[in-house]
């Protein structure tokens, strides 16, 4: 997925002189050809993500469309009140890219897992909150992300994603994809599990249940009519429980009228940190993320009807 | 911290247009140490953002002079409040401007207190790399903080070579004397390629007996005969 961006963002950033990435001295391999060949449009911050953050609010506030980029929760947590009070209150264009959504950097453990950033990501007023789930997604997000006017933060995986889509889908902020229909469960999707979550409806249907696939890159604003007609409804997301894709369609939910008979947010225990050390497809496994978990899962629910 | 402003918008140091707030060649001033809102407040009723009269809303429900600097008030570049936010941003608006080869300059003013916070330090080690001699630091260095003297919390000392050692130039001044607050701000940059740093000597409280250098008027807002008696010291009628 960051290939997917940095070659959207390039491209972009060619056309329109206005747009700078600024990065916290992370992107070895990634934001290299970028900064050579646009070197007016590059800033390294240095391992200062509060700098970071606040400089790019001072250079949107000047004019510039700004990018900030770095790895997991180093450019969201880290500089959390930057973004809130520098970015959201004064409404900056200002665009906040975590490379390495969920557990992409498995091994290298907790500290480089972003598995709450959805959640605080949406509750800052402004902030448009994009999770594409494949390549394809990655780049239509980027240019979305950039053509929006405002803060907008960009959750993309890491690299070597398989690419879902064959061709580009209508990707708008506040919009879903759907891409598979099925009346016995409705599987809502973010943040890169969405071949996950398709081969786990291929599963299902082998044993005759037929599940519909909505794939969720934006959970903010959030596309409450994907939720319409569903019965059984999950949610699926590399990303705590609590306050991601299962938060928001759980309050979505019980806002409106009707409501689903059965509800599950798959995704990971918010209680407590997880002391599992692994590479991103061993831990989707030991969370039951992987098309079987997700799979089961869906099953054990549904057989409780 | 008043003379400093009093210079900066009422002595011809800002290039600002009050009838243009967004002039987009304006120089910038960020006050960093939002909760010195009132001050400012003041210095941009005085020089014709809003009318005088508006001051009398400070605080007051329903009010556009919120209690820390918004950017809801004609003039304020940026909203502040917490601290060791408006270097961060200044710098960025320095760099924005150096990069486009445009002449206005950043002014940025710190609390001491507010050098605890770390994205200060991130700020000014990044300026100098970035030869941002278009950005002022200035500090209101009274040398109290919330809960005791600077000195007592988190000693900056020595203040002035901190900043000369991440490769600022400096000048120390005493705030209250305005011909060198307006020598200091007129003669800016100090050095060419270089941000400058105003550290001016301040006493928080100045010029009413009973408040000068008092840790208390931080918190208090003074009423009935404290009022009297502080606005006859300074010469003023009510």
């Amino acid at each position: 997925m960051r290939s997917a961006f940095i070659e959207e963002l390039a491209r972009l950033a060619r056309l329109d002189r206005n747009i700078v990435l600024v990065v916290g001295d992370l992107g070895f391999g990634v934001v290299g050809k970028f900064a050579e060949e646009l070197p007016a449009q590059f800033v390294n911050a240095g391992v200062a993500e509060q700098n970071m953050t606040g400089l790019a609010a001072g250079m949107a506030l000047s004019g510039h469309t700004v990018l900030t980029y770095s790895i997991a929760n180093f450019p969201v947590i880290r500089c959390l009140e930057q973004i809130r009070n520098d970015v959201c209150y004064h409404d900056a264009n200002v665009k906040i890219v975590a490379v390495g959504g969920g557990m992409a950097y498995g091994s290298l453990g907790m500290t480089h897992h972003a598995t709450e950033d959805l959640a605080i990501m949406r509750a800052m007023p402004n902030m448009v909150v994009l999770a594409p789930n494949d390549p394809v997604e990655a780049k239509l997000a980027t240019r979305a992300a950039i053509e929006h006017r405002g803060p907008v933060y960009l959750r993309l995986g890491k690299q070597g994603e398989k690419r879902v889509h064959a061709t580009d889908p209508d990707f708008r902020i506040g919009k879903s994809i759907r891409m598979r229909e099925g009346g016995d469960a409705t599987l809502l999707v973010t943040g890169g599990l969405l071949q996950n979550a398709l081969e786990a409806a291929e599963l299902l249907a082998g044993k005759g249940i037929q599940a519909a696939v909505i794939s969720m890159p934006c959970l903010k604003p959030f596309d409450a009519q994907s939720l319409d007609g569903s019965t059984a409804l999950f949610t699926i997301e590399e990303h705590s429980v609590i306050g991601g894709l299962g938060g928001v369609v759980a309050e979505t939910l019980m806002e409106a009228g009707t409501r689903p008979t059965l509800f599950k947010r798959i995704g990971l225990p918010g209680e407590q940190f997880s002391s599992k050390v692994g590479d991103q497809d061993y831990l989707r496994r030991e969370f039951g993320l992987d098309a079987d978990g997700i799979a089961l899962t869906i099953e054990r629910v549904l057989s409780r009807r | 911290m008043s003379e400093l402003l009093a210079v900066l918008y009422g002595g011809g140091v800002l290039r600002v247009d009050p009838a243009c707030p967004d002039w987009p060649e304006r120089d910038r001033f960020i006050l960093s140490k939002g909760h010195g809102c009132a001050g400012l407040y003041a210095a941009l009723a005085e020089a014709g953002f809003f009318p005088l009269p508006e001051l009398d809303t400070f605080y007051l429900n329903g009010t556009r002079l919120a209690g820390h600097a918004t950017t809801t008030v004609p003039g304020v570049e940026l909203s502040t409040g917490s601290l060791g936010h408006g270097l961060p941003v200044g710098t960025g608006m320095a760099l924005a401007a150096k990069r486009a080869g445009e002449a206005h300059r950043v002014f940025v003013l710190l609390s001491d207190g507010e050098c605890d916070e770390g994205s200060v330090w991130e700020a000014a080690l990044f300026a100098p790399q970035h030869r941002l001699d278009n950005l002022v630091v200035i500090v209101d260095y009274n040398k109290i903080q919330s809960l005791g003297t600077v000195k007592e919390v988190l000693d900056l000392d020595p203040f002035a070579d901190k900043w000369r050692s991440f490769r600022w130039a400096v000048r120390e001044i005493d705030g209250h004397d305005v011909d060198a607050v307006r020598d200091a701000l007129t003669a800016v940059p100090f050095e060419s390629g270089r941000p400058s740093c105003v550290i001016a000597h301040t006493v928080k409280g100045k010029g009413v007996s009973f408040m000068e250098d008092k840790l208390l008027w931080h918190y208090r807002a003074p009423l009935g005969d404290d009022r009297a008696i502080a606005m006859r010291e300074l010469g003023e009628n009510e």
